[in-house]
């Protein structure tokens, strides 16, 4: 069996809220991420979906050590990383990379793409062979942009090809695995397209592993080859994308999927709908038990008492789930 | 019977320090109570200018506008584009009322979402404040708010993000307009919410026998709930038709693009996407001819590179399927077709 690329045992991430002011006194904990398990393969895409506030992107930030981890494990190829200063995991960095959700927000708007993408290289001490600018142009020709606009400042590019730049920053030094933190819900669809296509392409040509966070399932179920579904914190379902798209066990799977709009009028029309009523709680005051029992429409007393745990209930397939839907 | 609102050749630009800015050209469209239109494009195609010019929200002094927006009121026609001002002010809110993307943006802060949906329900009622508030805790109930009564003397930043659209709808529906213009109303919410203000907006529509104007870019939210729709790219609508036809017999090169770029959550197979190269053209400087062309696969089966000579008219092909575009119907099937679309 291949040895993972990227393992997570239990991994938590907790804030502490404060209220600020002379005290300061500590008013409770948000549980932004309440224990992942998770294995990556070398060259594989999870999914990591949920609506806002459900913790993806504090995971995603956590895995690469951009929060400290409250408790569990990270492991990076082999090695325990969870424990690792600032300086220690300096050299791992070129081994993982992120791509970040806005364009506009992740590029220093003071920099040339040449210094933006060549930055990395610095950074490492790495000087390429035929020095940085050559491979900075290839990187930009790689990604779709014309190499002559090394020169160019991020405000002259269109919100697609700035994408594109940060593209080519996180590819820049060979990485294994890349977090991709909503990469293309900026961005208008018919450029989404080239995106996700340009992702594909560089996952095949590098080996590369994503950790794909997004809320737009029907770009998550094109792009994974496993999808982790998250609500408030927890993992509900986790399971290979075939299972989880044609069979979801977890009734919140299963509203989600359904929810989601599908460009065909027909099939839309006599689609089974159901519709979740309420909002998401606040991650502050979680509710007791399973977290979705408020908006579980197959709520019974003891998912109101006790937390159900996420179990395996088929090869690659965990579920936490009290009640959960028959197996397709 | 005449459809409510009929908007004949809409021009909108804008006179800007690098030039004009063609934002919307030549909108020519109909909505009829009960029926929902779907304006559908990516950022720049013109939607939102389009609507904001129906409502009369342009500040005249900046924006150029032309053509008609007749709204057929039980009084008689009004031309929102060429009426007066304060004309069209008491028709808004009135006969014809706007949702948008934020709600937090559109709502003030400093006041209780009760006091603005009474303030709205006073321009054009008599009464009391109190017979405000009192239409205020209907009207939120009617939206689905749990505990209206109590909830109606809250602020905006107590609401989630899928209540306050629900207080925008309310406050938009509070003097029982004929014509809705969602603009995007959806589109910062999560999924799950979404279908339930999808749904909301829908039995709204049926409760008062509405005219709906939904703009989106989410080709998935326009399956569902629109019963025409119009593909707007560039600042011109380059297809109209009813719902189907757009998904299954789409007759523009662009339609057919979007349709085929767009991954689905219900095709399993992980076929690779076929992304529309290239980007929208700046709207200062359109090229000549078809704005698509750039980006079009077919522009070579057209003769003499007409494409690049000639904008192509909006023809309406087959009965009510309009399309701007020169290839002939026959060439369209096969665009369908070798772009394994959907058709």
């Amino acid at each position: 069996m291949t040895e993972p690329i990227l393992k997570l045992e239990g991994l938590k991430k907790h804030f502490e809220s404060t209220s600020g002011g002379i005290f300061n006194k500590k008013k409770g904990t948000v549980k932004a991420v309440d224990g992942i398990d998770l294995e990556i393969l070398p060259g594989e895409t999870v999914g990591l979906v949920g609506e806002s506030g459900c913790g993806k992107t504090t995971a995603g930030r956590t895995v690469l050590k951009l929060y400290e981890p409250t408790e569990g494990k990270i492991i990076f190829q082999g090695q325990d990383i969870t424990k690792l200063s600032r300086r220690q995991m300096k050299p791992l960095r070129a081994q993982m990379q992120m791509i970040f959700q806005d364009p506009f927000a992740s590029l220093n708007p003071r920099q040339t793409v040449g210094t933006l993408i060549g930055a990395t290289f610095d950074i490492q001490g790495i000087k390429p062979l035929g020095g940085v600018k050559q491979e900075v142009e290839r990187l930009m020709e790689r990604v779709g942009l014309n190499p002559e606009h090394v020169n160019r400042y991020p405000h002259e590019f269109s919100g697609g090809q700035r994408q594109r730049i940060g593209v080519a920053r996180a590819i820049a030094l060979k990485p294994k695995l890349i977090v991709a933190d909503e990469p293309v819900s900026a961005l208008d669809v018919s450029i989404q397209a080239q995106v996700v296509n340009l992702l594909d392409d560089l996952q095949e040509e590098f080996g590369l592993a994503y950790l794909f966070v997004a809320h737009d399932l029907s770009v998550v179920q094109h792009i994974s080859d496993r999808v982790v579904v998250m609500y408030l914190g927890k993992v509900m379902e986790q399971a290979d994308k075939k299972d989880l798209f044609l069979s979801p066990r977890h009734p919140y799977t299963k509203a989600l999927l359904s929810a989601v709009p599908v460009p065909d009028p027909i099939k839309g029309r006599s689609r089974e709908r159901i519709i979740l009523s309420g909002d998401l709680p606040s991650p502050m005051n979680p509710p007791a038990g399973c977290v979705f029992n408020t908006r579980c429409w197959k709520v019974q007393d003891k998912c109101r008492v006790e937390v159900p745990a996420l179990l395996q209930i088929a090869p690659n397939h965990r579920l936490a789930c009290h009640f959960p839907e028959p197996a397709a | 019977m005449k459809p409510f609102l009929e908007v004949k050749n809409l021009s909108v630009s804008f006179p800007t320090q690098d030039g004009l800015v063609k934002a919307s050209n030549d909108i020519s469209f109909s909505v009829a109570r009960g029926e929902t239109l779907a304006v559908v494009g990516e950022s720049g195609s013109g939607k939102s200018v389009t609507t904001l010019a129906v409502m009369g929200l342009h500040n005249r002094n900046a924006a150029n506008i032309s053509g008609q927006a007749i709204l057929n009121l039980e009084t008689g026609p009004v031309d929102t584009i060429s009426a007066n001002p304060e004309v069209v002010r008491k028709l808004r809110g009135k006969s014809m009322a706007m949702i948008f993307q934020d709600p937090m943006s559109a709502l003030h802060p400093y006041y209780s979402i009760g006091d603005q949906i009474a303030e709205a329900w006073g321009l054009y009622n008599e009464g009391s404040k109190a017979d405000g508030l009192k239409r205020a805790v209907e009207m939120l109930d009617l939206v689905g708010i749990p505990g209206a009564s109590k909830r109606v003397k809250e602020f905006p930043h107590q609401f989630s993000g899928g209540m306050r659209q629900r207080v925008m709808i309310a406050m938009a529906l509070v003097n029982n307009p004929s014509l809705l213009i969602a603009d995007e109303p959806t589109t910062a919410l999560d999924v799950t919410v979404q279908s339930q203000i999808l749904k909301l907006l829908k039995d709204m529509q049926e409760e008062f026998n509405m005219a709906v104007i939904l703009i989106t870019h989410d080709l998935g939210v326009v399956a569902e709930v629109a019963d025409r729709a119009c593909v707007m790219y560039a600042g011109k609508i380059v297809e109209q038709s009813a719902i189907d036809d757009i998904y299954y017999m789409p007759d523009h090169p662009y339609t057919i693009g979007l349709l085929n770029s767009i991954p689905r959550v219900d095709q399993l197979e992980g076929k690779r996407l076929q992304a529309i190269p290239g980007q929208p053209p700046s709207l200062i400087s359109l090229p000549r001819g078809c704005s698509f062309r750039s980006r079009c696969t077919y522009s070579e089966l057209v003769p003499n590179n007409k494409c690049a000579t000639d904008v192509p008219n909006l023809d309406e092909k087959i009965s009510g399927h309009f399309s701007r575009c020169h290839l002939t119907e026959a060439q369209l099937v096969k665009a369908r077709s070798s772009a394994g679309g959907q058709a």
